[in-house]
């Protein structure tokens, strides 16, 4: 190593790929930054928390039936009015929230994205009555849609958890559908095709990828949209029952209450509030690390 | 003009149509029946109810029945509520749904366009910090978090307004109004700052002050209708989210309009009542949408040609 230059062949070449770029003007916004943080604690503590009780959500203390805050007894949080705990069954409740809302998100992402890049890279008559059809259901208000939906399926947290994705993925449909569109015009797509690749391997291949960051900015958006479904339909009723917790429904029994105690209100709503705080901040961050006509 | 006017009302009605017939089959499809949780009743007495409400027909006959009466803006008999017929309900419910919901987007308009505008003129000021605060807030916090809060601290506590009912005059539409507006204040001010100061950074606006043109002036007279136009846009899903927001409001103030009966009917698979009301907000939405598309095409030329 004469000239001082360390040549070792396996090192990265220098400059950073964009992903990376992206990701380290993520860490650099705070308030995103402390968006993750507080939220992995609380996805934590929901999914970890209840086990260090030794009762669950669902079991009834009749020692202790709306027990106020007293953080030396077995019930730090106190309990509601069948002496069940009230931080476990928030917890808990969390743990089916989160779930929902993260898998959810997920499904209501996949669906709208091979649905927006079919439609843009197909064209024509095929694009035409394909987004004719999300037109026709984007002109439904969303809580008809939701409403009817969770009764067609037939009650329960699956026909919940369907209804909610079957109204949801429209909007990543549509956005991925633009950029699709003008994608099937990019000459490696051409290329692709006279190379003589089949259409669904190319959707697969080149379109889907090349969505991606416009994917993760709007699919951050649909987390707390589908926590905020979930809930609101538990809250009227039509979502999650009793027994089973949900933020949602607990901040019902919460509202039932508050002339009394306002603290069956308090705890879920403000995990509720929390988390949509944090998912909020970093869809907004991820907005402007990875938007490209923001920079 | 014209043509852009009716190719967006002909697309609307279609909407609309759209939406009867899927809202009708969806119903018919969800498993139980109106009558279902009723107490023991002898399959003799269920069949002769069945057939005084046509249950008993096939469900296209059904449909057909039914698409006759819309004709003649008849809405059919309520299933639940056994007096009323769906008509009735929505006269006496509507009038209070269309009042919380007028006014929840008169002050959502004025202080979210307010707070916007305050924002944009003097970034990172108190006012604008307000602005950004009341814009988080009013996202992430729910409805149905705020609104019980609300109750417990300004009727409970201290008493200055009633709890719910429609019992107290205007004073009991405070709270709901207000409640109601605060997730659109929150939309309408981010809207209006981001707009504004895109706009003061126009080549017109800056030769609007070369000419000495006084800055209240440039403000009121140049930059509203550049300012607007994305709040105007926003106003068709604004409606959305006030129907969405009014069945929430309705349950938790107990205001009797049509937002609470919705979810009962649906609960209860009073199939004409949820059509009845299905069709209301659907035509709602459908007319605001096409009022906003209008402004919009008489405000921007580019909306209108494009």
């Amino acid at each position: 190593m004469a000239d001082g230059l360390p040549l070792d062949e396996t090192a990265p070449p220098p400059g950073r790929s964009t992903l990376r770029l992206q990701l380290d003007r993520f860490a650099r916004n705070r308030l995103a930054m402390a968006g993750v943080v507080v939220l992995a604690f609380i996805v934590a503590a929901c999914f970890l928390g209840p086990f260090l009780f030794p009762f669950t959500g669902e079991d009834a203390d009749f020692d202790y039936i709306l027990a106020p805050i007293d953080l030396t007894s077995p019930h730090p949080f106190g309990t509601d009015d069948y002496g069940r705990d009230l931080l476990v069954r928030t917890l808990e409740g969390g743990r089916v929230s989160l779930a929902i809302g993260f898998l959810g998100a997920f499904v209501a992402g996949v669906i709208g994205v091979l649905y927006g890049a079919i439609a843009g890279y197909a064209g024509g008559r095929t694009d035409g009555l394909m987004m004719r059809f999300v037109e026709i259901l984007y002109g439904f208000p969303y809580v008809i849609l939701v409403i009817l939906l969770s009764l067609v399926f037939g009650g329960g947290n699956l026909a919940l958890f369907a209804a909610i994705v079957f109204t949801l993925w429209l909007t990543p449909a549509v956005i991925v559908r633009a950029q699709a569109q003008s994608l099937a015009r990019r000459e490696f797509v051409e290329a692709a095709r006279a190379g003589g690749m089949r259409g669904s391997r190319i959707v697969l291949g080149h379109i889907v990828p090349n969505c991606l960051s416009v994917v993760i900015v709007y699919g951050s958006l649909l987390v707390p949209e589908v926590i905020l479904s979930e809930s609101f339909l538990s809250f009227l009723g039509i979502g999650i029952k009793e027994p089973q917790a949900s933020w949602g429904n607990l901040i019902q029994a919460g509202t039932a209450a508050m002339d009394s105690d306002l603290r069956l209100l308090l705890l879920p709503g403000t995990m509720l509030a929390a988390v949509l705080f944090c998912l909020n901040f970093i869809a907004d961050g991820l907005r402007d690390a990875f938007d490209p006509n923001d920079r | 003009m014209l043509r852009f006017i009716g190719k967006r009302l002909w697309d609307g009605g279609l909407t609309l149509a759209a939406l009867v017939v899927l809202t009708f089959f969806m119903m018919r499809l969800a498993p139980g029946g109106p009558f279902s949780k009723n107490r023991k009743i002898s399959p003799e007495v269920l069949e002769n109810i069945k057939a005084k409400y046509h249950l008993d027909e096939p469900v296209w006959m059904q449909f057909a029945r039914y698409v006759r009466g819309l004709a003649q803006g008849d809405f059919g008999p309520s299933m639940r509520f056994r007096d009323y017929s769906v008509n009735d309900l929505i006269a006496a419910g509507l009038p209070w749904s269309l009042t919380i919901g007028f006014w929840a987007i008169v002050v959502a308009s004025l202080v979210g366009v307010a707070l916007g505008i305050a924002g944009a003129l003097r970034r990172n000021s108190a006012a604008d910090y307000l602005a950004g605060t009341i814009g988080v807030v009013g996202i992430a916090v729910p409805i149905f978090v705020i609104g019980p809060l609300a109750q417990a601290i300004f009727a409970l506590r201290l008493e200055w307004l009633p709890v719910g009912g429609i019992g107290g005059g205007w004073r009991s539409l405070v709270l709901p109004v207000l409640v109601l507006a605060l997730p659109n204040i929150a939309y309408i001010s981010r809207l209006t700052r981001t707009s504004m100061i895109e706009t003061l950074r126009e080549n017109y606006v800056r030769t609007a002050r070369a000419k000495g043109i006084g800055e209240p002036r440039v403000i009121l007279r140049h930059t509203m209708t550049g300012t607007l136009l994305p709040v105007i846009a926003y106003l068709g899903p604004a409606t959305a989210a006030i129907i969405t927001g009014s069945i929430l409001i309705e349950t938790i103030f107990a205001v009797p309009g049509i937002g609470r009966h919705f979810v009962d009917a649906a609960l209860n698979r009073d199939y004409p009542l949820v059509m009845g009301i299905t069709i209301v907000y659907g035509g709602l939405v459908i007319a605001f949408n096409i009022l906003t598309d209008l402004l919009r095409g008489w405000l921007d030329p580019r909306v209108r040609h494009g």
